[in-house]
């Protein structure tokens, strides 16, 4: 794991810092020394444009402050690391940062603690474990149907919920064209909190094909466009619809069911319900069944974790479940 | 001849010499030792070359300046990896040339952006950041979906990456001789957003 530099590397880098380190001193050391041969204070015997060079020494303050930073240069190398492969004596270090996986990164932390090492970022998340982690383990412990009664673990969910889900599903989680509004109880996948629990771990990936696949011709699309709104029971020309009938019962009917009711194992769309992803005009259908539907809903199983995802999980249930939390 | 301060004062050149002597003890302590560890030279096991559409998206993540906004380097606070996961490690970015860690942050850090959201949300919010994201001040990026690539140069440049990195086995000489043929007649958009997916699968 860990890998250390070479001797030679380590040797190189205390080898220059001390030469550095003693340069400034032996600097500082001739240049405070009067070796011009004029008296302080008195005229180096030439002027430019009427203005006097005089013999003055370094200021006093100045040397001073150089010789405080050199101290304290020597103190930090003694105690923090700095020279080649030196630990230094509080055995600091920001991160661990030579680890090259995941796993690595988990058994340094153990192996730092273990040999009572400082490691900065470590510490911090300790601190934080320490705090946070019995109020997540606690929610964890709940199960969703009790938590989504727990006020704080909602506001805590909510806070959650805004950092990572809203760039696609809104702040205000209604969603906007191709991502999902979650309070309006309409659901692809169900929405039961095992299965929103289930949908933000694993992610989703919709498949609905250019014209589902299927052997349909373009110009079939707009009957079939008809057929669909007539399906969410709007006003529509019946005769269109017939004919868009005939087309769905070519295989459409496979996943969204012979009445349109859609499959929620699938994530096939209910197309009754008038809840539209991607836009419910004559003009939007048609440009899904043209083109196809491919929605992505990305997994946060390993971004997040299972405890965060099942506070969120509660979280988005009681957005279209308003009534459950007064 | 005595060696004194006026000799020194009056020779520009050898001010100069002396001065790129007195600074350069910081670089050869610090930089030098780098270039010969395996940490800063070797990528992570099953790390993955960019791809040729992803070189070409790289390009276009620099040619639009991307890097003033975001960085690409998440530093071990807690702050930043409970945001942004697990804090960047040098390995990482061995194939970078240039790296785009960056030193800006009005967005946020792109390290790990890779999967986070679907293409299809990229490709909305660089067209336009606000039609899902309503509070970003990030420019929109519409002539990302109308230039067609060309991929005249794309094989040049995984050739020039490969020589950077004999070691490595990035690109076969097929790909490099197909990578023309993979990248034409893609938008910038779509190589963009294939260089972002790309990002922070690495560590694993």
């Amino acid at each position: 794991m860990a890998d250390v530099m070479t001797n030679f590397w380590s040797i190189w880098i205390c080898v220059l810092t001390t030469v550095v380190i003693l340069g400034c001193i032996f600097l500082l050391r001739v240049c405070s020394k009067n070796t011009t041969g004029v008296k302080e204070g008195e005229s180096m015997g030439h002027s430019f444009d009427g203005i006097e060079e005089l013999n003055n020494p370094l200021p006093k303050w100045w040397s001073y402050m150089f010789y405080i930073t050199i101290v304290f240069g020597v103190i930090y190398l003694i105690l923090y690391p700095g020279m080649g492969n030196y630990k230094g004596l509080f055995e600091w270090s920001s991160s661990n940062q030579s680890i090259r996986t995941l796993d690595e990164s988990k058994a340094a932390v153990v192996q730092a603690l273990k040999e009572g090492r400082w490691v900065q970022y470590d510490q911090e998340v300790k601190h934080a474990d320490e705090k946070f982690g019995p109020i997540f383990q606690a929610y964890a412990d709940t199960p969703l149907d009790e938590l989504v009664l727990n006020k704080e673990a909602l506001k805590v969910g909510g806070r959650l919920f805004l950092q990572n889900c809203a760039m696609c599903h809104g702040s205000d989680a209604r969603g906007s064209k191709g991502f999902p509004n979650l309070t309006d109880g309409s659901w692809l996948y169900g929405g039961e909190l095992a299965t929103i629990k289930t949908t933000i771990m694993n992610g989703r990936n919709g498949m609905m094909p250019p014209k589902g696949g299927l052997p349909i011709e373009d110009s079939e699309i707009k009957g079939l466009a008809e057929y669909v709104v007539k399906l969410s029971g709007r006003e529509h020309d019946a005769a269109l619809a017939a004919q868009g009938q005939g087309s769905f019962m070519k295989g459409c009917f496979a996943c969204h069911g012979m009445d349109g009711s859609g499959n929620k194992f699938m994530g096939a769309p209910n197309l009754t319900d008038n809840a539209w992803l991607y836009g419910g005009s004559r003009g939007a259908i048609e440009q899904t069944i043209k083109n196809g539907r491919m929605g992505v809903m990305p997994a946060w199983k390993d971004v997040l974790g299972e405890q965060k995802v099942h506070v969120i999980t509660a979280y988005v249930y009681s957005l279209s479940h308003k009534e459950d939390k007064e | 001849m005595k060696f004194n301060h006026e000799l020194v004062e009056k020779n520009i050149g050898l001010l100069g010499i002396f001065t790129v002597i007195a600074i350069s003890f910081g670089s050869l302590v610090e930089i030098t030792p780098l270039l010969f560890q395996k940490d800063t030279t070797e990528p992570l096991d099953g790390q993955i070359p960019y791809t040729a559409l992803q070189i070409e998206g790289r390009d276009i993540y620099v040619r639009e300046g991307c890097y003033n906004c975001h960085s690409q380097m998440i530093r071990p606070l807690r702050a930043e990896t409970e945001r942004y996961g697990h804090y960047s490690v040098a390995a990482e970015s061995v194939w970078d040339h240039p790296f785009q860690w960056g030193s800006k942050r009005t967005g946020p850090d792109l390290a790990r952006v890779g999967g986070r959201y679907s293409d299809k949300w990229h490709e909305v919010h660089l067209i336009d950041p606000r039609a899902v994201v309503p509070q970003s001040n990030m420019p929109g990026f519409p002539w990302l979906a109308e230039n067609i690539l060309d991929g005249e140069l794309t094989g040049k440049k995984m050739s020039i990456l490969r020589s950077l990195h004999p070691n490595d086995d990035m690109y076969t000489d097929e790909e490099i001789a197909d990578a023309q043929q993979v990248v034409e007649g893609k938008t910038e958009l779509q190589a963009l957003i294939a260089y972002l997916q790309s990002l922070g699968h690495a560590l694993k």
